[in-house]
Formats: C-alpha cells, structure tokens, sequence
C-alpha cells in the first residue's frame, strides 16, 4: 500500500529545523516512479473508453430524433450500438489486462484492486482526508499511490463498479448473440438472477450514472490536488513520474 | 376407459387421415423440426397411448384457455383440446361438482407417474391458501396432490410461472408462481398473458408425442419458442437500427410504422415467439397493429414501471413515484456537480487565505523567498 510518509525515517518532532536547513540549500524536489506504462496506458484507454460508452449508452436509452427517409438509408442507432459494444470490448479487455498487470507490476499497480480496511494506517490516512476536504486540516498527508479516500472510491466504483458494468454489459450483449453464444455462457445467468433483461437494462443504466459521478468527483479531485496538495497528479499519470512538492515527514 | 392412441382418438373424433398427416407437419413446422420429423411425429401419434393432462386452474383469469381454444390448428383445438377435456379441465369439461373431482382421483389413479399436469394460475398462500377454494379444498392442495404423482408440469402463463397481476406488489394474497411450491418435478414455464395458441399446443404436442420435454432455457421456457427476443424477429427491426421511431402514437411516424421503441415497447426486453408466430392465426400481433409490447410473458412485467417507457421506475427501491434511472443519475449528477462547484469554491478561499499567512511565515523563514 501507500505509505503515507516518505521521510518515515524522520522523527516528526525534529521536522521543523531540517527541512528549514533543506530548503536554504536549494530546493530538493522528491521524485518516485509510480504509474508504469501499462497502468498509464490503461489509465487512458479506460477513460476514453468511459466516455464514448457512457455517451453511446445514454443514446442508445434516449435515441436522437426521428430520421425522415427509407430505413435502408440510415444506420444511426446500429453504429451508435456498434460504437457502444466495440468500447465495451476494449474496456473489458483493458479491465482483463489491468488484472494481470497487477500480477507483474510494482506494489503500486495493485492498490486499485486492494481495500485494505484491516490496516490502522489505512483508516487513519481516511480520516485525514476527509478532514482535508472539508477543510478541518490546513495540510494533507502525502502519498505516493492513491490517498485512502481516493483508494476506497477507486476500489468501489472501477474495480467492483466496472465489473459490475462488465458483467451486465455483456449479459445484455448476449441477449443479442443468442442462447449457446460464449457471451451467453459465461454471462447469460445475470439475467434471470437479477430479475430480466428489463431490469438488468435499469441497472446498467443507474451504473452508467454512478460511474459519471465517478468521473465528476474523480476529475474535481485530481485538479484540486494537483494544485493544492503535496504531490503532482496529473504529470504522474501522464508520465508516470509523481514529483513530491516539500520533503517534509507526514 | 382403455388406453387408445392419439390416433384413434382423432379419427373417432371424425378427422381424416389426411388431415391427421398434415396436422403431422404442420406441428413439426411450428416445433421448428425438419420435415422429416412429421413421419415421427404421425408414427407416434398412432402408436403411442396418449398420455392425460389434467389442468388445473388457480387464481387466474382464463385467458390461457381463452388463447387455447382459439389454436390455429383446427386439429390442434380439436384434438389435443377434446383430449384434456375428457379428462380434468374444470373451466371446460361437461362434468362438475364431485363428478368433476372423482375424475381427478380417478384419473391420477390410473395413470399414476404418467400424466401430465398443467397449471393455468397460481395457488395464493396466505391465510392458508383461502383466497382460491376448489372443490372446497384450498387450490395449493389440490395442486400439491396433483403434483405428487405427475410426470411433469406445465405453468401455463405468466400467472403459473411468475405470478403475474396477481402477485404485483404488494400481493395481497402471496400470490406464488408454481415451482415456488413443486420442487420434485420438472417444471416448464410457458409464460405470456395469455401465451400464443400455438405455442401451447405446440408444447403439448412435442411433449405427448416425443415423449420427453422440451429443451428448456435457464428459467425453464421451451428454447423453441423462448430463445429470441420479439425484437429480435421483429418487423420494423430494420426502422429501430436506421434511428426512426415513432414519437408519440399519432405521429407521422406511427403511420408509417416505425420503430416503437421511444414509446416504451418492451420488445428488445421480451422473450416470446409473437413477432414469428403472431396471434389470431398468425393474423397479426401487438407490434404489427401499432403498440409497443408490454413484456406481458416476463417475470414481474407489472411491476416494471410504465408500459409507455424505455426505463423500468424505481418507486419500489425509495426513489419516488415516477423516477427511472435517467432522472434519479441526471439529480445525482446534479446535486455532485453543485457540490464540486461549491467545495471548489471553498477551497479557493481557503488557498488565498492560507497563502497570505504562509507568504508571512515563508518571508520571515526563508527570508522573502518569492
């Protein structure tokens, strides 16, 4: 997991003097290699993906205006489709590609898959961050990977919540495919269990409106830290590289 | 009562042999069996002893006999119909009263593991099953005595297979579908409100003829008629992947028969045979004659909000009368939305201020370092 501090080593009473002495001699920016290339590279097909699907999904529920003219010279809603499952197709994969990375990657491409509510320090680095953003704490804790707060939305919505919109999504695709289809086989059991195809149609919906908030609060979050807390955000997963703004423990 | 073949019982009936023959194909057409399955088919209708069905009726409507009756094959209502009559279907035999109930015993005496047994309705089960009384005996008992020695079931509609209208919320009754009550016997749903004739007798006629049951789907309906969606064979198909649909039902676009989609047709939701199959002899169905479908053969259809509209609602799940997804996510993004505006707002404020007493603390530590 994370570590919350850096300077660990560091005890925290003794901080004030070194870190004045460290900034008289020049500014020392701490740099740690987070994101490798592929949690980039998944990092960004995934939102692409996110937003093409939730833009052809909402279309696909509310279709555009009636066309005028013979069926034979339009396709609209059949591409809208087409777009929407091929960006399914690439978002179940990457989701696939994610999890064996995770496998190979450093201790830093496993958070996402992880809620470790068993650890002290988890929940501690929790409470600090919700007192960080509702402005009970004038200064956050630093991190390297995600904060805990980040962590347990992360876990919820694009672990658990993109599976979930996997599994449905692929469920309602076999409707299509027909009964024997491989998609059928291994997901063709939601639909029965979660009470049919129209209801199973509502809850990929409703996940299509968790995930945009999701979004919402996940962009909001990522400039506000950006500007505002101890370490880069939106350089760190472009280039993988988290720079750390001050060298101070805690 | 000796045990006659299905054969003989139609030509006692006064149906010619011809008839019997094309009623051979005609069936192994409907089952979606090759031609050379009517041979089969006509060689076990005049070998094999046919096998009784006893129908039981719960709380129901009658609108699965009502279907029934109306099969397109005259041989079908007929025969097979005239069959079940002679033995139990208290909706339309000649016989009543304890008459009608000493059949039953003798019947499930005598073909004991033998008979098939086709529930139309469901059995309520609170306040001990009073609300349907048959014969003075409430209807869960008499479909449990049934069940006990049947060769297999059949849940006739929605009602016997999900529990239909009158097992939508709040189901006063405790209104209960048929394998909530039978666990021990093979149960095949043949849901729809009614479902189409010549599905009925179509299920009949594989499982009297060939002997077994037909290849079931997860939720136990007959693959052959259950398998695809309505929109999936439906007609104005072609207008749904173009983009054209119908607006509101007296639009340019209901004249011209497009897609029903945006007015709440359940058909990309509904497995059923109407869009192949259709009603009245194949006469029409409900999508061909302007109004979307309702989903009326899928479980809990009544309770999926409007038939007028693409999203199921939410009311059971606490999110007010009327709200669907759409409504409920647009709110939610709202409310977050306002809510990121407001924190970013705040923090703004809490940056400004905080850099003007960190700018003082920096100036004396660091000696104006700016």
């Amino acid at each position: 997991m994370s570590d919350t501090s850096l300077s660990g080593a560091a005890p925290p009473a003794a901080s004030a003097t070194p870190v004045a002495q460290a900034i008289k001699g020049g500014r020392k920016l701490t740099t740690v290699y987070v994101y490798e290339a592929p949690v980039r590279l998944w990092h960004w097909v995934n939102a692409l993906s996110i937003v093409v699907l939730c833009i052809t999904g909402y279309f696909i529920g509310s279709p555009f205006p009636t066309l005028s003219g013979e069926a034979s010279a339009h396709y609209l809603m059949g591409t809208i489709r087409f777009v929407h499952f091929a960006a399914g197709y690439i978002l179940a994969v990457g989701f696939l590609g994610r999890i064996i990375w995770a496998f190979f990657g450093n201790k830093y491409s496993r958070e996402l898959f992880t809620f470790p509510f068993w650890r002290k320090s988890f929940w501690r680095g929790f409470f600090v961050e919700i007192k960080w953003y509702a402005f009970l704490k004038p200064r956050p804790l630093k991190f390297v990977g995600h904060n805990p707060l980040a962590q347990v939305f992360m876990f919820f919505v694009m672990v658990l919540g993109l599976a979930f919109m996997i599994v449905t999504g692929f469920a309602l695709y076999s409707e299509g495919t027909g009964p024997g289809s491989w998609q059928d086989k291994l997901f063709g059991w939601v639909l029965p269990l979660l009470g049919g195809s129209m209801q199973v149609h509502t809850l990929h919906h409703l996940g299509m409106w968790v995930i945009i908030l999701f979004v919402i609060i996940h962009v909001y979050s990522v400039i506000r830290e950006d500007i505002m807390s101890r370490q880069t955000m939106v350089s760190a997963i472009t280039n993988g590289h988290r720079t750390f703004r001050d060298d101070d423990p805690e | 009562m000796a045990l006659e073949t299905f054969y003989e019982v139609m030509r006692r009936q006064g149906i010619t042999r011809r008839s019997f023959l094309k009623y051979c194909s005609l069936t192994a057409a409907a089952l979606g069996l090759g031609p050379e399955f009517a041979p089969q088919i006509a060689e076990a209708m005049e070998t094999k002893p046919r096998t009784p069905v006893l129908w039981l009726h719960g709380l129901e409507c009658t609108c699965c006999s009502e279907s029934f009756i109306r099969s397109a094959h005259p041989l079908a209502k007929d025969v097979v119909l005239s069959m079940i009559s002679l033995d139990y279907d208290d909706t339309l035999m000649a016989s009543a009263g304890h008459q009608a109930e000493a059949i039953l015993d003798e019947v499930m005496e005598k073909y004991k593991g033998n008979y098939i047994l086709a529930v139309e309705g469901n059995p309520p089960l609170n306040e001990d099953g009073m609300y349907c009384i048959i014969g003075g005996k409430p209807f869960v008992d008499q479909l449990k005595k049934v069940a006990k020695d049947a060769k297999a079931i059949i849940s006739w509609g929605s009602c016997a297979s999900y529990g239909c209208v009158q097992a939508a919320r709040p189901n006063p009754t405790r209104a209960t579908p048929v394998h909530e009550v039978i666990f021990d016997k093979p149960i095949i749903k043949v849901p729809g409100c009614p479902p189409i004739a010549e599905v009925m007798t179509g299920v009949i006629t594989y499982m009297l003829t060939f002997d077994r049951l037909p290849d079931l789907d997860r939720q136990g309906r007959p693959k052959m008629f259950y398998s695809q969606r309505i929109h999936d064979k439906c007609y104005r198909r072609p207008h749904f992947d173009a983009g054209q649909y119908v607006e509101s039902f007296d639009d340019e676009g209901a004249r011209k028969g497009y897609c029903l989609y945006k007015v709440g047709c359940k058909g990309p939701t509904t497995y059923n045979a109407c869009s192949t199959v259709r009603w009245n002899d194949g006469v029409s169905f409900p999508i061909q004659a302007g109004h979307g479908c309702i989903g009326c053969s899928e479980d809990g259809f009544w309770d999926k909000g409007s038939w007028y509209a693409r999203l199921a609602d939410l009311k059971g799940s606490g999110f007010g009368v009327e709200a669907n997804a759409d409504q409920v996510g647009l709110i939610a993004a709202g409310a977050v939305g306002a809510g990121v505006a407001v924190h970013a707002a705040v923090s703004a404020l809490k940056r400004a201020q905080h850099k003007n007493t960190d700018n003082g603390a920096d100036n004396s530590a660091t000696g104006g370092e700016k």
